[in-house]
């Protein structure tokens, strides 16, 4: 028994305490084997909601009241119940509950597109085999140890151990495209003590038992082991690895169906699940500096307070100040302890002044993210025809981060690319060969057998009446080609498109339908496999008539070196020229065995193989043994073709001044290629390679140094010269990690230097990655010191946790999958949609919302720094100088249509000009609309206009009259007159500052105005019941009855226009921003025409 | 006059459904997803886009200068030809006449206090001349003074006149009866009694009449204040069950028994103190001294005796008590700050706009030749 033991624990050395076991169809292990632990584990349901109806009110008031300035309102309205204030507690309730009522309504309806989103995919059917019988159930109701079946094309509904299979070899081929992005297929395998299995009864009866690890995220790694129990004998324990683990998101291909697996992990706890990362709230710059901004406000606020407290005191010292014979306390009051007395003052100013700090702004924010982003779903030029879908909002609260873009991250494979494959053309010594016509030269003939016979491309037949000769023959695509490298089903059908068609490989003979329709059958002797080092692969195989043929196709650097005759420098120059277009270029050759010299190459391989012990390196041997004195044939071009407009969207975003990363797991060579055709790097970028390759050479320290020497010295030199040479780095996962890897001392060192290599190239192309090292990335350059703001596209699940990670996630609607686009910020159809999204969308959005909380700022400023004012002429009494109704609806009347509005359809400049100028888009980088430059100007732009309000109408007022009548006005009109001006000049600013006056804009800006004047008569014009105050009664009516008070409003209101418009002109002729003068350029040519 | 700004209308196309019928072959379900092409959903609404730039500002800065520089003189001149006459009576110094009321002033007592102050007219005050008496120190807008009244109580309102709100503590209620009208503003009614006298070269003196209907808004006096009990003459029997405000030496319904409708609530000298003034000093009408139907000037240039019966002590918070006699144009009392920031700003904006002239003229040429090239 101990032997036993020791032989498990050899069979997987991996296993600890904190394992999970798993009996499969829940069947109870044989007596005398280890306890049945019945464990629990979460159902297969995947979550990404955040409330349920239950706790929805309580959880979502809570996280409403965290936001700080929730939090604040409700202090307010709370210190308004409590003591007597001077206004009352509807005034800051009544907007606190709109806000409160409104952001629950938007989360609610936001939470609950998720739950159906959740919920179409928890419902999807799966086949689930129980008492020998196959059930149909739905995805979220499998448990751990459910016996599954799945079909050709369906989605693994959870991870998986794949029992066995339809195919006999006990194998199957899964792509994991929506997972890590790789489109290839790759073969897993059965256990093979159940591959047999083929029916669901056998899988059934199966007795076993699955110990595996706790759910981790990395998709490459697993380890397990499946004890299997017959009858009365010891478990059998076998050994399980990743290739035995299918797992959530791959899809099965090419094979009919796999029986019998069992699920290990669900719901949240599948490698897809653990590798997204958890959803935190993503916050824009703009909400950033809104908080920082309100900081200081708040600061403002109980500076305000306090001075006016302690002035209140001073003021006050004299009892016949503080309590005059004509305004005496009540009893109470004046028996209330003097500090408890200063600390309510306290309080009442704050009360006084908390309009300061705008509750309406954040409605009016939400509001206007809200239906903002509606205007990206209903952009008609976003829509895709062939997908029949437009750009998806699914969050609208990184609208103007969208104009904020400094670093872009994009996968490479379905988002720069179609993900598709297709062979350009061929060239055989110096001649290109693009269609189909006569070749009778023997090399042709050669190049073509090489490029049929040199591959390991599997032939897929479709089950057809006809059978699987017949479809081929007739040319019907009845079968098609899979492999794991997408180049080769392309050469091989570009082959099959010039006239030679490959057939299939059976009992290792290679059939190749001819030009002639004659079929001719090679025997296929050795495949020498492709690896990335050597970056080729060849064949060995025997003609009919009897020679041996070695074919071998590969990178043109490794295959150039080791030709002996060809016509080697034409080849050479076409190539590069393909690879300069942005083809993927592989090269041809062939060596013609003698038969001893293939006795010799078998002989090789075979001890090679056989070999226990560095048996990788000798084989590697051997191959470079037989890979030489090649005659070159040709060489071949394949595209995977580009994204219409992916060129061009890239050129932008770099004119945009956005530094523009590629992250893909796919290849080196293949990404490069890719960057070029995308004119990512141009032919003129240095490339700099920080690879495995070239850090096994030198160490990795000396590699970064020398690097950034380059690049440095570069930037030394570019100082002087004009056109400067721009770097392009490319880096693979493996170099990054090192990089990244922290127990290393001086680690943060190289971080550091990485950093500023990065910074000074304008593409970096990151080949290798695996889903959270993409992530890291981001983060990476996220936490950077410049802090820039980040945007991930992509199109896979491999993508998610980058775009969860950035800044801004964009998720393409990919072929393969929703993943991406669901967790995404914005989903597009296409990459080429990015362009407007960015340039136009993101820089109008930012704009406008810029405006909007400058505006919010200064209008409050106005509003409430007369009231302040006012206190030094009261007593510091706490007297509001407008009155209530004035006071509540300012912000949420008043002065917010116009703003909103303005904050939804402002175009500073027209859609065509940004989409041509995207350098328009630096005008706007840094969050430069809303720095504390321009912050402080609009901030004392709203103090002058308030002591431009308050002292003229001081002055006016001051111990005179200006009636005709003689009779004289009181407080409440003083109010009234600043209350006036304040509306119309706020109003008349934002008219002003409006670029863009669409009949909407007329309509809400002098609709305010003339609502503000209505609202003013009809509220003066009646004496209110249930009110139990008067004090408005034909105030406004009088006032306006008055000339001088005519005369002073628009005095007042053209001194507080008259700096902004100075200094607007100003900038405008002195020092005119980009932006300015592409609004000049547009205008001329119009005005020439009239 | 010129256009504030350029201009130029977008004739953008209106696309409205130009396209939608090419896309009628495809499938319905793709269909229905595509968004409208309607103007406003593509962003493409028709508009004008102006700019601000300096030649097109400079028009309006010279327009605005033309206009507000001869408002502005107008009203100055206007504010100039007001006569005004204002005179302190508070008796705060010794050689005051008032001095000795002011000093021996007492709640309490029971006969007035009376003086007289001369002051002399060097120029004739024309047409209808305005009596205000101002005061000065006396926070009229402090809070807990301006919410202390009772306006439903004040217009005829039954249930508040024996209730009064709470916001008129503490002068709500004495004795255990309800105040009408209750809270400190009325309780500190202004109750001096000003009259003027004309003093011949003889030494006679003649009585100015003076007018007190009028000095109210009309809209106060006949709405806003209405007495309990409506048309009901007997305002002694509306007011029963009140008790006067504290300081007041007489009741509501006694202000004025010579006229019905100047008493009670809708008193005016009562209404216009009700009104709180804006800022500490302030004035407020007191009397009109109409116009004579004859040439003779309203108030002819001589002698004037004030008579004073000092009621109201100002005394303990600093306060001073004027008189002022004033006449009025259409743009009410002397007040030349009007004028004079017409006139600052009509130059100050002539002035930018000369500024503006000659950058726009320095710069507009430079950005011209800098776009060339591009």
């Amino acid at each position: 028994l101990l032997r036993e033991e020791l032989k498990r624990y050899m069979t997987n050395p991996h296993l600890c305490e904190s394992d999970r076991t798993i009996y499969i169809g829940h069947k109870e292990p044989p007596p005398g084997a280890e306890a049945y632990i019945p464990q629990r584990y979460p159902d297969n349901r995947i979550v990404s909601s955040k409330y349920t109806f239950w706790n929805f009110i309580p959880k979502n008031l809570f996280e409403q009241f965290r936001r700080i300035a929730n939090f604040y309102f409700l202090v307010i309205f709370l210190v308004q119940l409590i003591i007597d204030t001077p206004t009352s507690p509807v005034t800051s309730g009544l907007p606190l509950f709109f806000v409160i009522t409104v952001t629950a309504i938007k989360q609610g309806y936001e939470d609950w597109l998720r739950h159906k989103a959740d919920c179409s995919i928890n419902e999807c059917p799966v086949d689930v085999v129980q008492q020998g019988k196959v059930v149909r159930t739905q995805s979220h109701k499998l448990r751990v140890g459910d016996v599954v079946m799945v079909r050709e094309d369906e989605t693994f509904p959870c991870d998986l151990i794949f029992l066995s299979s339809s195919r006999h070899d006990g194998t199957c081929y899964v792509t994991t495209a929506s997972l890590d992005g790789e489109s290839s297929h790759k073969t897993y395998y059965a256990v093979p003590d159940t591959m047999a299995f083929t029916t669901e009864q056998e899988v059934d009866s199966l007795h076993a038992t699955i110990e595996c690890e706790q759910p981790q995220p990395d998709l490459y790694k697993f380890v397990g082991r499946i004890n299997i129990y017959k009858d009365r004998e010891e478990p059998v324990a076998r050994p399980l690895g990743a290739e035995n683990l299918l797992l959530r998101g791959a899809t099965l291909k090419n094979t009919q169906h796999i029986y019998g697996t069992v699920a290990i992990y669900t719901g949240m706890e599948t490698k897809m699940a653990l590798n997204y990362q958890s959803k935190s709230q993503k916050r824009s710059a703009v909400e950033k500096s809104m908080n920082a901004f309100l900081i200081v406000y708040l600061c403002i606020l109980i500076s305000k307070a306090v001075i006016n407290t302690v002035l209140k005191y001073a003021w006050q010292w004299s009892p016949d100040r503080d309590e005059p014979w004509y305004n005496h306390r009540t009893e109470i009051e004046r028996q209330r302890h003097v500090v408890i007395r200063a600390f309510t003052d306290f309080l009442a100013f704050m009360v006084l002044f908390n309009y300061i700090i705008p509750v309406s702004m954040y409605v009016t924010v939400e509001m206007q993210k809200f239906l903002g982003s509606y205007f990206i779903a209903w952009d008609e030029e976003m829509f895709d025809e062939e997908l029949g879908e437009g750009a998806q909002v699914n969050t609208s609260d990184l609208n103007e981060e969208l104009g904020q873009v400094e670093y872009v991250f994009t996968d490479k494979t379905g988002t720069l690319t179609e993900n598709n494959m297709e062979f350009i053309e061929c060239c055989v010594d110096a001649k290109y060969i693009l269609t189909c016509h006569n070749f009778r030269q023997e090399h042709e003939d050669l190049f073509f057998r090489a490029l049929c016979l040199c591959h390991t491309v599997q032939v897929k037949e479709e089950e057809t009446v006809d059978g699987i000769k017949r479809g081929i023959h007739q040319g019907r695509p009845t079968s098609f080609y899979i492999s794991s490298s997408p180049d080769e089903v392309a050469l091989v059908e570009g082959m099959k498109r010039l006239g030679y068609t490959y057939l299939r490989l059976k009992d290792s003979y290679m059939e190749i339908l001819n030009k002639d329709d004659e079929i001719e059958r090679f025997e296929l002797l050795h495949v020498l496999n492709f690896d990335s080092v050597r970056r080729r692969m060849s064949v060995i195989v025997k003609s009919s008539s009897g020679e041996y043929l070695l074919f071998c196709k590969g990178a043109d650097s490794s295959i150039f070196p080791r030709v002996v005759s060809g016509k080697v420098e034409q080849v050479k120059a076409r190539v590069e020229q393909n690879a300069v277009e942005g083809l993927r270029t592989l090269c041809v050759a062939y060596r013609r065995l003698s038969p001893s010299e293939y006795e010799e190459a078998c002989h090789l391989l075979t001890k090679a193989k056989l070999a226990l012990q560095d048996r990788e390196q000798r084989l590697a041997q051997a191959y470079d043994i037989i890979e030489r004195d090649f005659v070159l044939l040709g060489a071949t071009a394949v595209e995977d073709r580009l994204q219409e407009k992916a060129a061009d969207t890239i050129e932008s975003l770099h004119k945009a001044g956005m530094k523009v990363w590629v992250l893909t797991g796919d290849k080196m060579e293949t990404a490069a290629a890719t960057c070029y055709a995308s004119k990512l790097f141009r032919r003129s970028t240095q490339i700099l390679e920080l690879t495995k390759k070239r850090t096994e050479e030198q160490s990795l320290h000396d590699v970064l140094f020398e690097l950034s020497r380059t690049v440095l010295r570069q930037r030394s030199i570019s100082g002087l010269s004009v056109d400067c040479l721009d770097f392009g780095l490319i880096i693979d996962g493996a170099t990054l990690s090192a990089i990244l890897k922290p127990n290393q001392e001086g680690s943060g060192n190289y971080r550091e230097i990485f950093l500023e290599i990065c910074r000074n190239c304008s593409a970096v192309l990151c080949c290798r990655m695996a889903p959270l090292q993409k992530a890291q990335v981001v983060k990476l350059i996220k936490a950077s010191k410049e802090h820039p703001i980040t945007l991930a596209i992509g199109d896979g699940a491999n993508d998610v946790s980058m775009i969860l990670e950035a800044h801004v996630g964009i998720g393409i609607m990919g072929k393969e999958g929703r993943q991406a686009a669901r967790n995404s910020d914005y989903a597009i159809p296409k990459f080429k949609h990015l362009k407007k999204m960015l340039l136009v969308h993101g820089h109008y959005y930012y704009i406008r919302i810029a405006e909007l909380v400058q505006y919010f700022f200064y209008k409050n400023v106005c509003f409430i720094f007369p009231q302040f004012l006012y206190q030094f002429f009261c007593g510091f009494s706490q007297q509001p100088l407008y009155d209530t109704a004035y006071l509540t609806l300012y912000n949420i009347s008043f002065t917010s249509l116009p703003i909103l509005l303005y904050s939804l359809v402002e175009q500073h400049v027209t859609m065509e000009t940004l989409k041509r100028e995207p350098s328009l888009y630096r005008d706007i980088a840094k969050n430069s609309l809303l720095r504390w430059p321009v912050f402080l100007y609009w901030t004392c732009l709203g103090v002058f206009d308030a002591v431009v309000f308050f002292f003229g109408a001081y002055f006016l007022f001051d111990n005179t009259t200006f009636t005709s009548n003689g009779q004289m006005f009181g407080n409440w009109t003083f109010g009234t007159l600043v209350f006036t001006v304040l509306v119309f000049t706020v109003t008349l600013k934002l008219a002003l500052d409006t670029h863009h006056w669409t009949w909407i804009n007329h309509f809400v800006i002098w609709g305010s105005l003339l609502f503000y004047v209505i609202f003013s008569l009809l509220w003066g014009g009646i004496i209110w019941p249930f009110l139990n105050y008067q004090r408005m009664y034909y105030v406004f009516m009088q006032m306006l009855s008055s000339g001088p008070a005519w005369l002073s409003i628009i005095l007042l209101i053209t001194v507080s226009l008259l700096p902004d418009v100075i200094k607007k002109v100003l900038c405008r002729a002195i020092c005119p921003t980009a932006t300015e003068r592409a609004q000049v350029r547009t205008l001329t040519p119009a005005q020439e025409q009239t | 006059i010129a256009a504030m700004m350029a201009s130029s209308y977008n004739a953008k196309e209106e696309d409205g459904h130009h396209s939608s019928g090419s896309s009628h072959g495809g499938a319905g379900a793709v269909k229905s997803k595509k968004p409208d092409n309607t103007a406003f959903k593509q962003q493409r609404l028709p508009a004008w886009q102006p700019i601000l730039t300096a030649g097109t500002v400079l028009p309006a800065f010279f327009v605005i200068g033309l206009i507000f520089i001869p408002i502005g003189i107008g009203l100055y001149v206007t504010s100039n030809n007001i006569k005004e006459f204002e005179i302190d009576y508070t008796g705060a110094e010794v050689s005051s006449p008032c001095f000795n009321c002011a000093k021996n002033f007492s709640w309490n007592s029971t006969t007035s206090c009376n003086c007289s102050v001369p002051f002399t007219l060097e120029q004739p005050f024309e047409s209808n001349v305005f009596m205000y008496y101002g005061l000065s120190n006396f926070y009229q807008n402090h809070r807990r003074y301006v919410k202390s009244r009772d306006d439903s109580q004040l217009n005829g309102d039954r249930s508040s006149l024996k209730n009064p709100s709470k916001e008129c503590e503490p002068y709500r209620t004495s004795d255990g009866l309800p105040i009408a009208p209750c809270g400190a503003i009325a309780n500190s009614l202004f109750n001096d009694t000003l009259e003027l006298y004309y003093i011949h070269s003889n030494g006679s003196s003649t009585a100015i009449p003076l007018v007190k209907k009028g000095i109210a808004w009309w809209t106060d006096k006949h709405v806003k204040f209405r007495n309990p009990g409506g048309s009901n003459n007997n305002l002694t029997a509306a007011f029963q069950g009140t008790t006067k405000p504290v300081n007041w030496r007489k009741p509501v319904y006694e202000l004025d028994p010579s006229d019905s409708d100047n008493n009670g609530f809708i008193n005016e000298d009562f209404i216009v103190w009700m009104r709180t003034a804006a800022l500490p000093t302030f004035r407020k009408l007191y009397r009109i001294i109409q116009k004579k139907p004859n040439m003779t000037p309203t108030l002819p240039s001589g002698k004037y005796l004030l008579e004073v019966t000092y009621n109201y002590p100002v005394h303990s918070f600093d306060g001073r008590k004027r008189m002022i006699l004033s006449t009025i144009s259409w743009m009410g009392g002397k007040n030349p700050f009007l004028g004079i920031a017409y006139i600052t700003v009509g130059s100050v904006c002539f002035f930018l706009g000369v500024v503006l002239l000659i950058i726009h003229h320095k710069y507009d040429n430079r950005n011209n030749s800098a776009d060339i090239p591009n």
